[in-house]
């Protein structure tokens, strides 16, 4: 598991390595806190590399949503795969979020 | 509840058998290695793709974050023992903390409401309850034990 950040133009980019669970969750929290804490707006999330997510990582994208959105910024969810999809459509957040299919339409969509 | 380490398959009747079994320590750092492990033995069952990715392995984990944040509350020296038994029809998990239980139906709420998306938690009875067929939960010698039910296909 690990999560990587890098900036694409004014967009900084996540990389999601593995799970995002309970054991993990509040690493990515605090990596994407001290980014918005530094002035960034616009995040994309990309799970090409994520195994499976549970409530623990759910309720993290919920809570960086709110307080990204609360700084005037925007967080945007990429390569979620069929899986993922079934999770996000089970718990709803397909409504919270905007998911693109690939990183480069994410992108694009900012 | 004593540390019994790993045991290997063991015949329980004609139709089913113990083929995993651990006891760890209240540590949501262990929960993805026995989640790994439990994955791993599902996909010599006739299981689908999706429920050895997704169904087992989200509602294993939502199981022992609760047994070891809620039913032993995170003291270490509690522990949390994983059972997983595969008979012809189905595998079952089972979850058991050194908690004092809960109220399955009280305590599951529905996050899909509006009122409820936009929160962080809540999500975890929900989900073991969407991606299992079947969840219970019942006292044994006081123990509080989670038993997740999933018909092989």
């Amino acid at each position: 598991m690990s999560f990587s950040i890098k900036k694409q133009g004014e967009i900084c980019v996540v990389d999601v390595e593995g799970q995002l669970i309970v054991g993990n969750r509040q690493e990515l929290k605090q990596k994407v806190l001290d980014e918005l804490e530094k002035g960034e707006k616009k995040f994309l999330i990309d799970f090409s590399q994520t195994g499976y997510i549970d409530s623990s990582g759910l309720g993290v994208l919920v809570s960086l949503s709110k307080k990204i959105r609360e700084q005037g910024g925007e967080l945007r969810l990429a390569n979620l795969n069929d899986d993922l999809k079934t999770l996000f459509e089970l718990t709803k957040l397909d409504t919270l979020f905007q998911i693109a299919d690939t990183r480069e339409r994410a992108l694009e969509s900012f | 509840m004593t540390p019994a380490g790993e045991s290997g398959p063991q015949r329980r009747d004609d139709h089913e058998r113990v083929a995993f079994e651990r006891l760890i320590p209240s540590d949501v750092r262990e929960i993805e290695p026995i989640v790994e492990q439990v994955t791993r033995e599902c996909r010599g069952l006739a299981l689908s793709a999706r429920q050895c990715a997704l169904n087992v392995p989200v509602a294993l984990t939502e199981a022992l974050s609760n047994a070891i944040l809620r039913g032993n509350r995170g003291v270490r020296e509690k522990h949390v023992r994983v059972r997983a038994v595969v008979s012809d029809h189905a595998l079952v998990l089972e979850v058991a903390d050194e908690g004092t239980g809960f109220d399955l139906d009280a305590c599951t709420i529905d996050p899909t409401s509006p009122g409820n998306l936009e929160r962080e938690d809540g999500r975890g009875l929900f989900l073991m309850r969407s991606l299992m067929d079947r969840v219970e939960r019942y006292a044994d010698n006081a123990h509080n034990v989670v038993r997740l039910t999933l018909n092989r296909s």
